[in-house]
C-alpha cells in the first residue's frame, strides 16, 4: 500500500495524487470540504460567464468600423483643478485590492479561532464593497448623464462601447453587491456564534470564512482582468 | 466529506495559535473533526502578497498614465494582469496548498477559453474585412 499522498506540493507525488484521486472510485476531491468544492465549482462556471461577455467586448471591438473610445479620457477626473486619466478606476481598483487584503485576515483570524475579530474583518471588507459600488454609481451615472454614453450610442465613438460597459461592469457590480451581502450575511452569523451552537456536529467550524473568502477574491480576480482589458488596453 | 477519517498530518501539526483563552483541546478537536487540510498560512505571508499586488496595480496604472503605446503597452498589461491574478488564486484562495485533484478540476476547463478567443478573432478580422469592403463611402 502506498501512503496517501497529503495537501503539500511534493512534486514527485503530484500527478500520482492526481492519478489516483481521480481513479479511487470514491470521492473525487479528498479532504476538501463539500462546501469549498462546490464553490470552485461556481466560480468556474462564473468564469466563463464573464470570459463570454470579455470575449464577446473583444469581438464587438475588433470588428468596429469606428475607433473605440479613449477609456483614458472617458474616466479621467479633474481633481483640484489637475485633469487625472483614469483616476476613478485606478481608485476603484486599489479599494477593491485592500478588501481582498481585508478578507485574507479574516480566513486567518477564522481559522485561529478569533470569531469576532474574523466577523469585524469581514465588515470592513463589505464596507469596502460598499464603498466600491458607491463608487461604480457615480461613474455610471457621469457617464449616463453628462457624456450621454447609451447601450445603443455615444458621442465618442463606436456605438459597441456603451454595450460592453454597462453589461461588463454591471454584471460585475451586481457579483460585488451580491458578495456584500453574502459577507454581512456570514458576518452576523460569526459574531452571534451561529457556527459554535454545540449541539451542531461541526460546531466550532469556521471553514464559512475560508467559502465566503473564495467568492470575494474571485470578484477581484475579475476586476483584475476587467482593468486590463476594458480600463487600460 | 468523510468527517471520521482525519488523516493529513498537517491538521495536527497546524493547531491554532494566539487563542489562550479559548478551550485548546475542544478547537484541536474542531479541527480534527473538521478533518480536511486546514488552510493556516502565517500572516507575514498574506501582508507580503497584498503590499505586492498594491505594487503592481500601480504599474499597471502608470502603463496609462504615462501613456505608454502599442507592443509595450499591451505586453505590460498582460504581465501585471497575469502576475496579479496568479497571486489571487494562488495564495489568496488557496490553491497553491490545495488538493491536485481540484487544482486541476479547476485551472484546467479555462484553457479551452482559448480556443473561444481564436475563433472569436478570426470571425471579428472577417467582420471588419466585409464592413471595410462593402459598408464604407
Amino acid at each position: 500500500m502506498t501512503t496517501r499522498p497529503t495537501n503539500r506540493p511534493h512534486t514527485e507525488t503530484r500527478l500520482a495524487s492526481l492519478a489516483a484521486d481521480w481513479s479511487a472510485d470514491g470521492e473525487t476531491f479528498k479532504q476538501v470540504p463539500w462546501g469549498k468544492a462546490m464553490m470552485w465549482i461556481f466560480l468556474l462556471s462564473d468564469t466563463f460567464v464573464f470570459s463570454s461577455f470579455l470575449v464577446g467586448y473583444m469581438t464587438v471591438r475588433m470588428s468596429a468600423v469606428e475607433s473605440w473610445p479613449n477609456t483614458s479620457e472617458v474616466f479621467a477626473l479633474t481633481i483640484g483643478g489637475q485633469h487625472i486619466p483614469l483616476v476613478l478606476i485606478a481608485i476603484m481598483t486599489f479599494i477593491l485590492i485592500t478588501s481582498s487584503g481585508t478578507m485574507a485576515m479574516a480566513v486567518n483570524c477564522a481559522y485561529q479561532h478569533k470569531r469576532k475579530q474574523a466577523a469585524l474583518l469581514m465588515l470592513a471588507t463589505a464596507l469596502l464593497g460598499v464603498s466600491f459600488v458607491g463608487m461604480q454609481v457615480f461613474e455610471w451615472s457621469k457617464l449616463i448623464v453628462e457624456e450621454g454614453v447609451r447601450p445603443w450610442s455615444n458621442p465618442m465613438g463606436a456605438a459597441q462601447f456603451g454595450a460592453c460597459f454597462f453589461m461588463i461592469t454591471g454584471f460585475h457590480g451586481l457579483h460585488v453587491s451580491a458578495g456584500v451581502i453574502y459577507l454581512l450575511v456570514v458576518a452576523t452569523k460569526l459574531w452571534r456564534g451561529h457556527y459554535d451552537r454545540p449541539q451542531e456536529a461541526d460546531s466550532g467550524n469556521y471553514q464559512i470564512v475560508e467559502i465566503t473568502g473564495l467568492y470575494w477574491h474571485f470578484v477581484d480576480l475579475v476586476w483584475v482582468f476587467i482593468f486590463a482589458f476594458f480600463y487600460l488596453w | 466529506m468523510a468527517h471520521q477519517d482525519s488523516s493529513g498530518p498537517d491538521s495536527a501539526s497546524q493547531g491554532p495559535s494566539g487563542s489562550a483563552h479559548l478551550n485548546q483541546e475542544r478547537v484541536a478537536e474542531c479541527l480534527a473533526a473538521s478533518n480536511e487540510h486546514t488552510q493556516q498560512h502565517p500572516i507575514g505571508l498574506y501582508l507580503k502578497v497584498w503590499l505586492l499586488l498594491f505594487v503592481l496595480s500601480s504599474l499597471s496604472y502608470s502603463v496609462d498614465y504615462l501613456q505608454l503605446q502599442g507592443m509595450l503597452r499591451w505586453s505590460l498589461i498582460i504581465l501585471f494582469m497575469l502576475l496579479k491574478a496568479g497571486l489571487i488564486i494562488s495564495v489568496f484562495m488557496h490553491m497553491f496548498w490545495e488538493r491536485v485533484a481540484l487544482v486541476y478540476a479547476i485551472l484546467l476547463p479555462p484553457l479551452c477559453l482559448v480556443v473561444l478567443i481564436a475563433l472569436m478573432a478570426i470571425e471579428a478580422n472577417y467582420t471588419l474585412a466585409n464592413r471595410l469592403e462593402f459598408f464604407s463611402f
